[in-house]
């Protein structure tokens, strides 16, 4: 279990700790500014920050002190030559199709997740981002570098660095960019295998679930038995997964929030099934997380689908299954069961040991320390909470 | 040359940046010669790609910047440049 929680939020990074007393947040870092996403690197203590300024543009911070001072980075960029396929928001009389390919130069929208190798790759960190690429840094972030053959991937038009697209470009905008005045992708979700650091897989709003085994040099799908309500069944990509996640112990165990219900896996991706049924109290939303021990367990915090986002009928609960997905159950002691309206992103909800934390994007923050039988609420006039992670 | 004025919201991320003459025959001169000044002032103001941020503007004198992609905008001899930053959010 981690005494240490890292949020980032609308107006600032806040940390809070486990004192003997309970949960005690210190005076907010970054004050003022977004963060888009914040953890700590669990093999040296760095802590990291993602600031997503609305004037100033996305910026990484970073801090080696416990959080006493922090350095600001600006070297997470888009190289020369890196363009994309634009693609134009649906609207009402608009035809797929209709419209000539036009291409644009890519430049950092956004850095929405940070993942962290294993003990045995030091300084290697990973950056998903808008518009759509994944950075790699070997230096403990000193450097970054586009990974190109994902960014190149014949899904996404080919190698648009070398000349026009050679490939249809199946990736889909994410609403996500919407604020950023783009209609991008985003990698949201990045699954870095601790014992192979060649095998890491990302999720891509919208576009579906990417694996790579030598280390980013080739990718490909993993989006068998991912079903939509959008698509046509066998459809390879186009699919929206919300969060995807592993299981520590059995990293071959993967879990899915997809905006079409709740997936999963035992075999590393090869076979998605769904274990959510339409319409029941779990099956819409955006965060998940994994047990770290037991391959069949996992927590979400179920939505509105779709139309609304918010909380189930102005109740607030959690859904939990232990038994692979075959079943659900919802807790909701300790949490608002009227006139609660709070919705919690992809990245607000984490699982460490027997302790669970989601944030709100009304401010409210829960820790359960009983695997989520219970909550209490450790503060209600937060800023709105963009991300939530043990440290 | 240009006699710049900034916003006060940078000096939160630059605090020696102040009002003077800064050499430059385009705005995009005096942006480079201030990153050389401060440096990732350039990263504040402009992308990767040397494009004007969204929500940050140029003036030069009473004009707004004309080239957002490249800006190459002239900056005259002893003429006035503003960067300011849009007021947006909550």
């Amino acid at each position: 279990m981690s005494d240490l929680l890292i949020l980032g939020t609308r107006k600032g990074t806040l940390f809070l700790d486990r004192m003997a007393s309970g949960w005690k947040a210190r005076p907010l870092a970054h004050r003022g500014l977004s963060i888009s996403y914040a953890a700590r690197d669990p093999r040296d203590g760095t802590l990291w920050a993602a600031m997503d300024h609305a004037q100033w543009g996305p910026k990484l911070s970073r801090s080696t002190d416990g959080g006493q001072s922090w350095e600001l980075l600006t070297n997470l960029t888009y190289p020369e030559g890196a363009r994309f396929i634009e693609q134009h928001l649906p609207t009402p009389g608009s035809e797929d199709g209709d419209a000539p390919t036009t291409y644009k130069d890519a430049a950092l929208l956004k850095v929405w997740i940070m993942a962290f190798g294993g003990s045995d790759q030091p300084g290697t960190i990973h950056a998903g981002t808008l518009p759509g690429g994944l950075f790699t840094s070997h230096d403990g972030g000193e450097s970054w570098e586009l990974n190109r053959p994902l960014w190149n991937h014949e899904s996404r038009g080919g190698d648009l660095f070398a000349g026009d697209a050679t490939h249809r470009n199946f990736w889909g905008g994410t609403p996500a960019a919407i604020g950023y005045g783009e209609f991008v992708p985003g990698i949201h979700s990045i699954v870095a295998d601790p014992e192979d650091a060649d095998h890491i897989l990302v999720a891509v709003s919208s576009a579906g679930v990417i694996e790579t085994r030598d280390g980013g040099k080739t990718w490909h799908g993993k989006n068998t038995g991912l079903l939509n309500d959008y698509l046509p069944p066998g459809t390879e990509w186009g699919h929206d997964p919300h969060f995807i996640v592993a299981c520590e112990a059995d990293p071959r165990r993967l879990w899915q929030q997809n905006h079409c219900g709740i997936f999963t896996t035992a075999d590393g991706g090869e076979n998605w099934q769904l274990v959510s049924d339409k319409g029941s109290e779990v099956h819409f939303g955006f965060p998940i997380a994994a047990d770290h021990a037991d391959p069949n367990t996992a927590w979400v915090v179920p939505a509105k689908a779709d139309s609304e986002r918010t909380s189930v009928d102005g109740t607030l609960y959690v859904g939990r299954t232990q038994d692979g997905g075959q079943t659900w159950e919802t807790l909701r002691e300790g949490l608002p069961q009227q006139d609660a309206y709070d919705i919690v992103y992809r990245h607000a909800l984490d699982a460490r040991g027997d302790r669970l934390c989601f944030g709100t994007t009304t401010g409210n923050v829960y820790v359960s320390e009983d695997r989520g039988e219970s909550w209490t609420c450790v503060g209600s006039n937060f800023p709105p909470v963009h991300s939530v992670r043990f440290g | 040359m240009a006699h710049v004025r900034f916003t006060d919201h940078l000096t939160r991320f630059f605090p020696d940046l102040a009002e003077g003459h800064v050499p430059g025959e385009t705005v995009r001169d005096v942006i480079d010669e201030l990153e050389r000044r401060h440096p990732a002032f350039a990263s504040f103001v402009i992308d990767e790609r040397g494009r004007l941020r969204r929500h940050v503007n140029v003036f030069v004198g009473q004009e707004p910047v004309g080239d957002r992609e490249a800006l190459t905008d002239p900056v005259g001899d002893q003429e006035r440049m503003f960067v300011l930053q849009a007021l947006s959010g909550g």
